[in-house]
């Protein structure tokens, strides 16, 4: 029997879809029955494999819904598994530092991150971010687990409300961006098309980056749903150019905040390397089903996980 | 006319200095905390903390965690590198130092464009970064 190209390019996206639901259902089933007796005691390899599991699904989902790994690890794992959320937190930085360092290089190189962009606002988002990680540790866990749900839900409410531009209107560039020199050309690839780029509004975007960068060190979320915005629809940096920037970005603001936790003693090998190997063969994944998955599915998919897990946490904060 | 658009489409010299060292310090990085989370999980390297133990500290907070393993903070996990949990350290360490050595490296590039701003800007990053590294900044918490 011979199938057809065109219906297994229908049915492909579909059946993934499904496997990614079949994998990802018994897996968090699995995972609440099994904290409920976590005190029962499994092997030691137990929970390090559903980590495995469970972040090579999110790894997936984080390349088709356009999310870091991060976002989606820190409300998930702090929600469905028994790890104490200062472990959660430091893997959660190592996870996203991680994605942050093995896509900087290559973005650099195209010069679709923007160093000349990336270099004033990493350091007011690195230096709070610091700030962020020591508030995160000396709070109460239940304060940072209801601050983290509300987080989680206004990101959900950011993924449904706000709005991309591809190539902002930017009419003049303000002061402190041309002394800064702060602009760029790139080619869309697919249009061929040659875009010169400067920004505006540059003072309000840094002080904005104070705010992201405390929320990204007490979190341990990664920031790139922040970052975007901020870049794209405030300062006028073009759509590719800001996703581009933020991803490199975290891989500055990720690491003043990641010595915080590891100094601190937040970091379990146990916990890093399954989540940091189940996220890497997870995106690489996520990249093959890009091709041939809807965006907007998976985007709703995300955001209903994320409610979801936004939720738990503030339930799980205020103890209900 | 093409080589000028070339040219202008291009990083800079600054920024593809930076996007080399990032990469080899990532992979460098990342096959170590391979390698040595291998020694730890087959048993080629005695942990510090048993195997079969490390369920009961990760569910409580990261204070307790450390008093009751008798775990110092900061860089005191130098001294446990012949544990095959403490090693798997010196992969994160590199991932989370190399970004301090990038800036380090394009600091004379800036400097050689006359780009005094920004070579002060890295500086400022190199001297955020490594406050952050110190382990100066530790925290009461819980």
């Amino acid at each position: 029997m011979v199938v057809p190209r065109k219906s297994s390019s229908v049915l492909l996206p579909k059946l993934g879809l499904l496997c990614l639901l079949l994998c990802s259902s018994p897996v968090m089933a699995a995972t609440e029955e099994a904290m409920a007796g976590a005190s029962q005691g499994h092997a030691w390899w137990f929970w390090p494999l559903i980590l495995l599991i469970v972040t090579f699904v999110m790894g997936i989902f984080a390349v088709l819904g356009g999310v870091g790994g991060g976002v989606l690890f820190v409300p998930i794992i702090s929600g469905f598994f028994p790890f104490h959320l200062d472990f959660v937190r430091g893997t959660g930085l190592l996870v996203a530092l991680s994605g942050a360092l093995a896509a900087g290089p290559g973005l650099l190189k195209m010069n679709l991150a923007s160093l000349r962009l990336a270099i004033p606002v990493a350091l007011i988002a690195s230096a709070c971010a610091i700030v962020g990680a020591m508030i995160g540790l000396a709070l109460p866990t239940n304060i940072i687990q209801i601050a983290l749900g509300a987080t989680i839900l206004g990101i959900c409410v950011l993924m449904l409300t706000a709005k991309k531009s591809e190539f902002p209107d930017v009419q003049e560039s303000d002061r402190l961006s041309s002394a800064l020199r702060i602009y760029g050309v790139y080619q869309e690839k697919s249009t061929g098309k040659v875009v010169d780029w400067k920004i505006h509004r540059t003072p309000l975007g840094l002080c904005l980056f104070i705010i992201i960068g405390v929320m990204a060190g007490m979190f341990g979320l990664g920031a790139g749903w922040a970052n975007v915005p901020v870049l794209n629809l405030l300062m006028g940096a073009p759509l590719k150019i800001s996703v581009a920037t933020s991803k490199f970005l975290l891989s500055i603001t990720d690491t003043s905040a990641a010595w915080i936790y590891v100094n601190n003693g937040c970091v379990i090998p146990l916990m890093v390397v399954p989540s940091l190997v189940g996220i890497m063969m997870g995106s690489l994944v996520g990249v093959r089903l890009l091709a041939v998955t809807k965006p907007a599915v998976i985007r709703w998919i995300v955001i209903a996980m994320l409610g979801f897990a936004g939720v738990k946490a503030l339930l799980k904060g205020l103890g209900i | 006319m093409a080589d000028k658009q070339g040219a202008k489409l291009a990083a800079g010299p600054e920024q593809i200095v930076y996007a080399s060292v990032l990469e080899k310090g990532m992979y460098i990085g990342l096959l170590i905390l391979f390698i040595t989370f291998a020694l730890y999980a087959f048993g080629i390297m005695k942990p510090y903390i048993p195997l079969d133990q490390i369920s009961q500290y990760w569910s409580t907070n990261v204070h307790d965690y450390l008093e009751h393993a008798h775990i110092k903070t900061g860089w005191s996990w130098l001294g446990m590198l012949k544990y095959g949990d403490f090693v798997n350290f010196l992969g994160v360490a590199i991932l989370a130092g190399v970004t301090i050595v990038c800036y380090l490296r394009i600091i004379p590039v800036l400097l050689k464009k006359n780009d005094k701003v920004y070579a002060v800007l890295a500086l400022l990053e190199v001297l955020v970064l490594s406050l952050a590294a110190s382990g100066i900044l530790a925290v009461g918490g819980h």
